[in-house]
């Protein structure tokens, strides 16, 4: 894997703080639309869960999205080279819908810390706000709750509906919050889901050259407003997430676990 | 004579002060004159729950506070401060 293609530490700390990132354009035009095709003509059904990614869809045009040099330097970041198929979807709403889905985080409760799926959101056309794109709460994703548990949400300080151009790539922590949002438009909007799990231990799986960066404790401590109180609760988990994948266990932010893992032993001789 | 409906307004705040920032809300309007979904806002309808109070909604519930389990200390879920409010309202134009 060219180092080039795979993500820096720097996006990375932006993937356990807001638990998304997203890539802009990065399909080009052709491929497109040849993979929309192939979602409207229903030609990508369910595959086996656990099949070995790489081999599914040989030939066809989702399959070259995926093996676009950047989308597997995205992939071998957070999941490692041959990940597993999980499952997928080719998300649609219909033109004219006008109810936003509920707020749900996927399957049930994940109580992993180590590791974690990735769910891969591709944009093969325009959409616009009034298309619906899938909105995510940035920050959501260490909470622990069965998918619907969260239905009667229906607003945040800081929720991003995904507004973009064809092509668009976003990658999330499989704990995100999302929706569906309604369609306003007379065009039936797709969007393209998959899920991969990690069939190695998810630990400096990209390029590390910046490590050290000094922003990057910075990014770690960035708090979402929705938060509230729970703010620092929450940089908690990102400092036990970037142990983890960095292999780095004394590594911290602000002081905020190691203060509390103080507990020196030595005792002093009465004078 | 008036046909009531309740209207519900769920507003979940910074902190237990009622007077603190609003950073998620919900509405459930049954006048059947508003239908409400996720996403369809931008900004809360109101800064705070002592403003939605002063705007005659009625607080039916609190959240109830507990202190963390012991090894649940780091562990997030649901957002803690959920004010439920209320208001009745007449259908009748």
């Amino acid at each position: 894997m060219d180092p080039k293609h795979l993500l820096t530490s720097r996006q990375m700390a932006r993937f356990v703080n807001d638990g998304c990132l997203r890539f802009d354009e990065l399909v080009p035009d052709d491929l497109n639309r040849a993979a929309c095709a192939e979602m409207e003509q229903g030609l990508l059904g369910v595959e086996p869960m656990g099949t070995p990614f790489l081999s599914l869809w040989p030939g066809r045009a989702i399959k070259k999205v995926f093996c676009l040099p950047e989308v597997e330097g995205i992939i071998h970041s957070l999941v490692g080279p041959d990940p597993q198929y999980d499952h997928h979807a080719v998300h649609i709403v219909d033109a004219g819908h006008l109810i936003g889905q509920a707020w749900h985080a996927d399957a049930i409760i994940d109580v992993r810390t180590t590791h974690f799926d990735i769910q891969i959101f591709y944009f093969p056309h325009d959409t616009p706000r009034e298309m619906g794109g899938t909105m995510l709460l940035p920050g959501s994703h260490f909470r622990r709750v069965s998918e619907t548990d969260i239905a009667r949400y229906q607003n945040f300080v800081g929720q991003t509906p995904l507004i973009c151009k064809a092509g668009t790539v976003v990658v999330v922590h499989h704990g995100i919050w999302h929706c569906a949002q309604p369609n306003r438009t007379d065009r039936r909007r797709y969007v393209f889901k998959l899920r991969l799990n990690p069939t190695v231990r998810q630990v400096r799986l990209w390029n590390t050259d910046d490590l050290d960066d000094p922003e990057i404790p910075v990014i770690l401590n960035t708090k979402h407003k929705w938060y509230g109180n729970e703010g620092r609760i929450e940089v908690v988990n990102r400092i036990k997430f970037w142990r983890s994948l960095t292999g780095n266990d004394r590594f911290d932010v602000l002081h905020l676990l190691s203060r509390i893992e103080n507990r020196p032993q030595r005792e002093l001789q009465a004078v | 004579m008036p046909q009531l409906r309740q209207k519900l307004l769920l507003l979940y705040l910074h902190n237990a002060d009622l007077n603190s920032q609003v950073v998620s809300w919900t509405l459930y309007d049954g006048t059947e004159k508003e239908t409400h979904t996720t996403g369809d806002s931008d900004a809360p309808p109101y800064s705070s729950v002592l403003a939605a109070m002063r705007d005659g909604w009625r607080v039916i519930q609190f959240p109830q506070q507990f202190p963390a389990y012991p090894g649940m200390e780091y562990n997030t879920s649901y957002l803690r401060y959920e004010y439920i409010l209320e208001k009745m309202e007449d259908t009748d134009g």
